[in-house]
Parts: C-alpha cells; structure tokens; sequence
C-alpha cells in the first residue's frame, strides 16, 4: 500500500493531488467562460443574469470557487513555508490567508445564492 | 593551492536558467492572483446587479480603465500557461533539459499571445 511505503506523514502527497485536480477543474471553468464571452460579444444584463441564476451554472461555479480556495491555500501556504521562517510569525500569516479564503468562499456562495 | 581554475563572478553574464524564471514567475503571479480574488469577487457581485452591471459597461468604455484591466490579467495568462506547463511535466513531457527549456520558452509565447487576445477582445 502506498500509505506503509510513506508513512502516516504522507509528506505532501494529498496537497500534490489537491494541487492537480483544483488546476484541472479551473483550467475547464475558464476555458468555458471564455468560450462563452467570444460567443456572446455586446453581452447583455439580462443574458448575464440569466446565466447565473441557472442551478447547473452555480454549481460549476461553486467547483471552481472551491478549487481556487484549495489551490490558493496550498500555494501560499508553500510560499510563506519557503520565506518566511519564524514559526509564530509563519503560523499567524498562515491563520489570516485561511479566514480570507473562508470569507471569500461564503462571500461568493453569498453572490451565487443571491442571484 | 590551485589559483587557476576559471571564475566567472561577473553578475551581468551569469542568470537564472529559463525553466528557473518561469517558475519564480510562476510564484509571484499565484500570490497577485491571490491578493486579486476578492476584487474579482467584488466585480462578480456588481456586475449581477442592473446599477452595477450598467456601470462596468460605461467604466469599459474609458481608456485607463480598458488598460488597468489588462494589465490585471497579465498574472492571469502567465500563470495559466505555466500551470499548463507544470501539468505537462507532471505527465513527463518537457523533463529532459533541452525540451524543458524549449517549454520554458514557450511558456512567455503563449502568456504573451493570450494576453494579446484578450486585450483584442477588450477593445
């Protein structure tokens, strides 16, 4: 089994894969986005709105705000392991990108769910 | 003691390998891009609103504002294309030294094209 050749402390294993996937998923939403702004230029409000206010839509929405939540999480994470040292100073940073992530995934559930 | 191996501590003729600065780059436009999500935010929970979605068409009419847009996507393309770079290596393509650098090469090509696509479809 893969778990008793690593260890308990599976060293980053579970990141890679959050890592991949949450890029795949993104690469898709965007791509798709894109594709729509092409085929609809001089987009309307009404278009916009209607868009968004589809179930199926919210939903691939929520993926990719989810996706760029984790994606972001294990990014900074990395960086601010590799920079900064300090364990206290590393630790509080740390605390205050995980409670921006948070507000910013309920925030955007917020705008999906209110429209 | 042997004194007369080369050295070369000349600064302007030593770099970083390509596939080193686009993965620096990488960093850096991930960390924009992160401070960047709740504006997107913010602009997303305008634009579904009538006021706000008839502001942001008038805003994109102005010049400053067209331009300020692009260049916010200038981490967008970069680091879309190098994590499309990164997904490659993952499944081993571009792992020998020549391809990988041909990689890291084409890596500013196409941010650069994107970048130029989407600043057509801007204006």
């Amino acid at each position: 089994m893969v778990k008793s050749v690593l260890g308990v402390n599976h060293q980053g294993l579970s990141e890679w894969v959050i890592q991949r996937i949450s890029a795949v998923l993104m690469v898709i939403y965007i791509i798709s986005m894109m594709f729509y702004f092409v085929m609809n230029p001089n987009l309307s409000y009404a278009e916009w709105h209607y868009l968004f206010s589809r179930d199926w839509m919210k939903i691939a929405t929520l993926l990719f705000m989810v996706s760029l939540s984790f994606h972001a999480w294990v990014g900074i994470w990395t960086v601010l392991t590799d920079y900064v040292k300090p364990y206290v100073i590393r630790a509080i940073l740390n605390f205050f990108v995980l409670m921006m992530l948070i507000t910013c995934l309920l925030w955007g559930m917020l705008i999906l769910w209110s429209v | 003691m042997n004194h007369t191996r080369l050295k070369n501590l000349n600064l302007f003729t030593i770099h970083f390998p390509l596939p080193a600065i686009v993965s620096i780059l990488h960093r850096i436009s991930g960390v924009v891009l992160f401070f960047l999500i709740p504006f997107i935010l913010w602009g997303l929970a305008l634009s579904l609103t009538s006021d706000g979605f008839e502001m942001f068409q008038e805003w994109a009419n102005l010049f400053f504002v067209k331009l300020t847009l692009l260049i916010l996507f200038i981490p967008f393309c970069y680091h879309l294309i190098a994590g499309i770079r990164h997904l490659l290596m993952d499944i081993h393509i571009g792992t020998s030294l020549a391809v990988g650098r041909q990689l890291a090469l084409w890596t500013f090509i196409l941010s650069i094209f994107l970048l130029f696509l989407i600043g057509v479809w801007i204006w």
